[in-house]
């Protein structure tokens, strides 16, 4: 536990130092919520824009910094040798993944807060009592995306790393019914994407931030398996160099 | 014996780069690792750190397996890698603050950086550092293990006169305090200036290995400095040995160092006015042992 404290405050320290990239982690979502928010040209089911596309951007915010940025600073610690360097410490594989995936949950908390006060400004309006789920729907899809993230960075070099992450990325974007609803897509493809984390997180914080407690079951299913093997795969398989 | 190495074999691919290599570093000794670029230096030290899986053969750290035994020995061990190992945006204060408390030896790190002499840039980050900087910085994350056995690959490779006498204090006292130190290094002179044990790879295989005292010997010649333009030929003929010049103005004469020939070669350059500049005589160093044996290997 300490070791993972150490690690977490280097962590936190180096993503400050890195504003450029922490900026953009923020920024980005907020443009793309503050545009299609005010906008309406993509389709958003059968409900208000806004409350389609708050909780589907956040579900972006959460996969672009817990599985991107994470992912691709991770593949450049291991060409910069750093993560060789904590391999010659008592520091376990486990205890960095968890401290990497803790940090990013810090940066989650940020994140949420702006881009759901941005939602509530555009007109977005939470419903139900369900809303706290969401909380555990946030912790779960960081970590379902940061082992992701973190399986590509521990095995690729950092260059593949980074079009690796890029490129998933933009299919789980598209594919993940975070901004353009499932029921869009061909109807073999709606439903083979049900299994991908992308569309789980996208789902549940739907139903949990809108109050639509309905088909829960599946997408929690889908988003708690992820969430747990893939950071268990990332730890076990993780190089330091 | 801290680090023992059996018939280590280490490949990648098709390629060998360590070859059935056998020797040992004793407790509390300075054991440098000698050979040129490529010889199977880092990939030796790697397997010993570690980071590397052996082919065959065996290594034992500390009486440690690296591999299997990784967690244990990182807490007794300290590395300095060839090159790299810190976030280039990270402050040197930072990152060695971050390093003892990793290891949690109760490693001041403001002393440490004291220790390396980098005070003066403890707030400058790894990418503003210069090269000798960097490898001092790496030096001290080493050293925030408080280490029983620290592996050093190229301590003093880019590393000015001033910092290199840092380097070699740092280990001379860690040996004095009972650490094994085991260095690589392409950088023979400066090697033999810390060093007490040696072992000398060529081609992936270890062809000298021992007390560095044991594997020097006398010198069979003598080479002295002088003006460029001495004649050899005419030296020879007057001292009744052979004479060559191997590089400007150095001349190498082909017979046993003694008084009486020292005295002839200056007694001819007076008579024909060449200075004399410099006199190499004696035991051997590191180098030439190093050239004698690899051309023994060829």
């Amino acid at each position: 536990m300490r070791r993972i404290r150490i690690q977490l405050r280097a962590e936190l320290m180096l993503l400050a130092r890195n504003g450029e990239q922490l900026l953009l982690t923020l920024i980005i979502p907020v443009l793309l919520l503050g545009f299609f928010g005010s906008v309406d040209v993509l389709p958003s089911a059968d409900m208000e824009p806004i409350q389609f596309l708050t909780p589907g951007i956040l579900a972006i915010a959460i996969m672009s910094s817990s599985m991107v940025s994470l992912g691709i600073a991770t593949g450049f610690e291991r060409s910069y040798l750093v993560l060789k360097r904590l391999g010659a410490t008592p520091l376990t594989r486990s205890e960095l993944v968890i401290a990497k995936i803790l940090s990013v949950f810090v940066v989650q908390l940020i994140q949420t807060i702006i881009l759901l006060s941005l939602g509530l400004a555009l007109g977005w309006e939470p419903g139900g009592s369900t809303w706290p789920l969401a909380v555990v729907v946030v912790l779960f899809g960081t970590s379902a995306f940061a082992g992701i993230g973190l399986i590509l960075a521990g095995q690729l070099r950092a260059e593949i790393n980074l079009a690796a992450q890029n490129g998933l990325y933009l299919v789980l974007l598209l594919l993940g019914g975070m901004v353009i609803p499932r029921d869009s897509l061909p109807e073999f493809l709606g439903n083979a994407v049900r299994g991908l984390p992308s569309t789980a997180l996208a789902d549940l914080l739907r139903s949990t931030l809108n109050g639509d407690s309905a088909g829960l079951v599946m997408p929690c299913a889908v988003l708690a398996a992820w969430g747990v093997i893939a950071p268990a795969i990332a730890a076990r398989r993780f190089r330091w160099s | 014996m801290s680090v023992v190495v059996e018939n280590l074999s280490v490949s990648y691919g098709d390629l060998v780069a360590v070859d059935n290599v056998s020797f040992e570093a004793p407790s509390g000794s300075v054991t440098v690792i000698l050979g040129p670029n490529g010889a199977g230096k880092t990939s030796t030290i790697e397997v010993c750190e570690g980071f590397r899986t052996a082919k065959s053969g065996s290594v034992r750290v500390l009486g440690l397996n690296p591999v299997s035994d990784h967690r244990a020995l990182t807490e007794r061990m300290g590395v300095m890698l060839q090159g790299g190992g810190v976030y280039p945006s990270a402050r040197v204060r930072d990152v060695v603050s971050h390093f003892c408390a990793l290891h949690n030896k109760g490693v001041n790190a403001t002393q440490l950086i004291e220790r390396v002499g980098l005070s003066n840039r403890s707030t400058g980050t790894w990418r503003k550092l210069s090269g000798g900087e960097q490898q001092r910085l790496s030096l001290a994350l080493a050293l925030a293990a408080d280490p029983d056995v620290i592996f050093l690959d190229e301590p003093t490779s880019g590393v000015d006169i001033d910092g290199r006498d840092i380097i070699a204090d740092i280990i001379r006292d860690l040996a004095a305090r009972g650490t094994t130190v085991v260095l690589a290094s392409h950088d023979m002179a400066e090697a033999e200036k810390v060093a007490t044990h040696a072992v000398l790879f060529n081609s992936g295989k270890v062809i000298a290995s021992g007390e560095i005292l044991t594997l020097l010997t006398s010198r069979k010649h003598l080479r002295f400095t002088s003006s460029v333009g001495l004649v050899p030929a005419e030296l020879a003929v007057s001292i009744n040995s052979p004479v060559v010049a191997i590089g400007d103005g150095v001349y190498e004469v082909a017979s046993e160092p003694t008084p009486q020939l020292m005295t002839r070669i200056s007694q001819w350059l007076a008579d024909n006015s060449h200075p004399l500049l410099g006199v190499d005589m004696g035991t051997e160093s590191l180098e030439d042992t190093y050239r004698r044996l690899t051309r023994g290997a060829q």
